[in-house]
């Protein structure tokens, strides 16, 4: 995940001639809260030559936003003696949290896959890095497999039209984090593109943080875990104990 | 009414919580069950990762038990020795559930064991209920008696050593029998967020032979304890108890449950029984459709 974000800065600094892309975010702080249903970021910013003028000719823009990398065990179902139960594995040391790309056309149609894959440009191109195994044809469908359930969820999709480029400026996406977004270190990446070329590209951080109500509970459950139980157990014996003494009154 | 559930990590909508909440209640106040084998499957259908909802439904039940024990101790339905017994066990049960639990998970097996569990235990006493309630119901329609039972208590009990008093059942038995019975319900509460009345109240009554006045009350004073233990368990080991989750559940289940209290009154027992069984078989045949036909996915993740 660092790795195409070091080349991208090398790069970014071994060609100073080229176009200045600036970006920015509307929220660097998401406060998971009471309440909390979801975020929509806004991402965008501007491309520019070193002169500050615009660039001369058409680009594409492509956003990759990419949340805490995990070690994952992803399980396949199979059909034993006539009942579905877990029958294989495969363990990835580095499946993002959360994964979205955003571009201003199908990314097929501005990149090669090699050029895809190089900057993570898509959810095919994904480097979970697999443990163990090192037989593709075996960790391809558990991969797919890993995709389609974080697809489900909500937590990883692909948007081919969720950027807008206006007068070969200013740029602008979307991008949904659902509520089951997990807490951590995100980076958004922009990459400014031309002729299966990267032109520019600049990287934002966004910080998302349990904060208040939310972050006192999972804190004292994770940390104080005695206590917890103790609140919980006081908690339903005095709500069905209440109800109970006003319902025989009644 | 949107409500952020810390633990699950996830945003629900609060009122089909409470709602859910209520409809177990119902049935714990109709039937005397806790209501868990309903709250837990319908929370993971809603998306909630299966060891919160079990975890959570268990301080469900804790709430749901508190009123119903009471009123039964109010009129001395309970057997406090043989509750202390089956309260010892079940302890000792949540325990080995717990290290059950995390043998079954590190294997992947967590939730294929607990649908089959779901699959066999709620299919068999649905069944079992079914048709004993059916023969009552017909016995009432034509007026027949029912042929009295032979015997007390099952032959394996009676040949357990060290024989206590428990004057309340009216029993004279070994005590490990239910402590036993206890210990079972203690694990499959761990490993299903169940509180396990509806397997405990039939094994009192036809394994025990329990005296039928005490049998609902030790049964909830029972729950009560070893629910209390469970929610304990969970917060120490896999720290996935979330109190707004069970909050949400426990508003909605002790309301539930006092109407269910006030139905169940009016309502003629042996067709309650039967409204209870096809629920309970309904519950299983859900479960066994993902096991034998098509489960719901085929892949899987777990953040390690």
């Amino acid at each position: 995940m660092l790795l195409p974000a070091m080349l991208v800065l090398l790069c970014g600094a071994a060609a100073p001639e080229g176009p200045v892309l600036v970006p920015e975010v509307s929220q660097h702080v998401i406060h998971v809260e009471q309440g909390f249903t979801g975020a929509d970021l806004l991402l965008y910013g501007a491309i520019l030559t070193p002169e500050g003028q615009p660039v001369d000719s058409d680009y594409d823009i492509v956003v990759v936003v990419e949340g805490p990398p995990r070690a994952v065990v992803v399980r396949e179902k199979r059909q034993v003696a006539g009942v579905w139960v877990n029958a294989a594995s495969s363990r990835f040391r580095s499946a993002p949290g959360f994964f979205a790309v955003a571009s201003s056309r199908p990314v097929a149609g501005i990149v090669d896959a090699r050029t895809a894959s190089i900057y993570e440009l898509g959810l095919s191109f994904l480097q979970l890095s697999p443990i163990g195994s090192i037989d593709p044809a075996h960790e391809a469908p558990f991969a797919r497999g890993l995709v389609a359930h974080m697809q489900r969820m909500g937590l990883y999709h692909e948007d081919p039209q969720a950027v807008t480029i206006s007068h070969r400026v200013l740029y602008q996406a979307r991008i949904a984090l659902p509520s089951s977004v997990p807490t951590g270190d995100y980076t958004a990446e922009t990459f400014a593109i031309r002729q299966g070329r990267v032109l520019a590209s600049g990287i934002t951080r966004i910080r998302v943080d349990k904060q208040g109500f939310a972050r006192l509970i999972a804190d004292r459950a994770e940390h104080a875990g005695l206590a917890y139980g103790l609140c919980a157990v006081a908690l339903s014996v005095a709500m069905g104990w209440i109800a109970g003494r006003l319902f025989a009154r009644v | 009414m949107d409500v952020y559930l810390p633990i699950a990590n996830l945003a629900v909508n609060g009122l089909v919580i409470v709602g859910l909440g209520a409809l177990t209640g119902l049935l714990s106040g109709m039937f005397g069950v806790g209501g868990g084998f309903l709250t837990t499957p319908l929370l993971i259908f809603y998306g909630v990762p299966p060891t919160v909802a079990a975890a959570s439904a268990a301080s469900q039940v804790t709430g749901a038990s508190v009123s119903g024990a009471l009123a039964h101790a109010r009129r001395g339905g309970i057997d406090y020795q043989m509750g202390a017994v089956l309260v010892a066990g079940g302890v000792v049960g949540t325990g080995l559930g717990a290290l059950l639990f995390q043998l079954l998970q590190a294997l992947g097996q967590i939730d294929t064991t607990i649908n089959l569990l779901y699959v066999i235990l709620l299919g068999s006493i649905g069944t079992l209920m079914a048709v004993e309630s059916l023969g009552a119901v017909r016995a009432r329609r034509t007026g027949l008696a029912r042929p009295a039972r032979r015997r007390r208590h099952h032959p394996l009990v009676a040949s357990l050593p060290m024989r206590w008093r428990f004057y309340r059942s009216g029993l004279y038995i070994s005590p490990l029998a239910p402590l036993l019975l206890g210990m079972l319900t203690g694990m499959l509460t761990m490993l299903m967020g169940i509180g396990g009345g509806f397997i405990l109240v039939p094994a009192m009554l036809y394994v025990l032979g329990m005296s039928v006045t005490v049998v609902v009350g030790t049964s909830l004073f029972q729950i009560l304890f070893v629910t209390i233990a469970t929610t304990m368990m969970h917060a120490l080991t896999t720290h996935a108890v979330d109190l707004v989750l069970a909050s949400l559940l426990l508003v909605g289940s002790v309301l539930g449950a006092q109407a269910g209290a006030f139905l169940a009154q009016k309502a003629k027992p042996d067709v309650l029984r039967l409204v209870l069984a096809m629920i309970v078989l309904a519950v299983a045949v859900r479960m066994a459709l993902g096991l034998g036909w098509q489960p719901d996915e085929i892949f899987t993740v777990v953040v390690q």
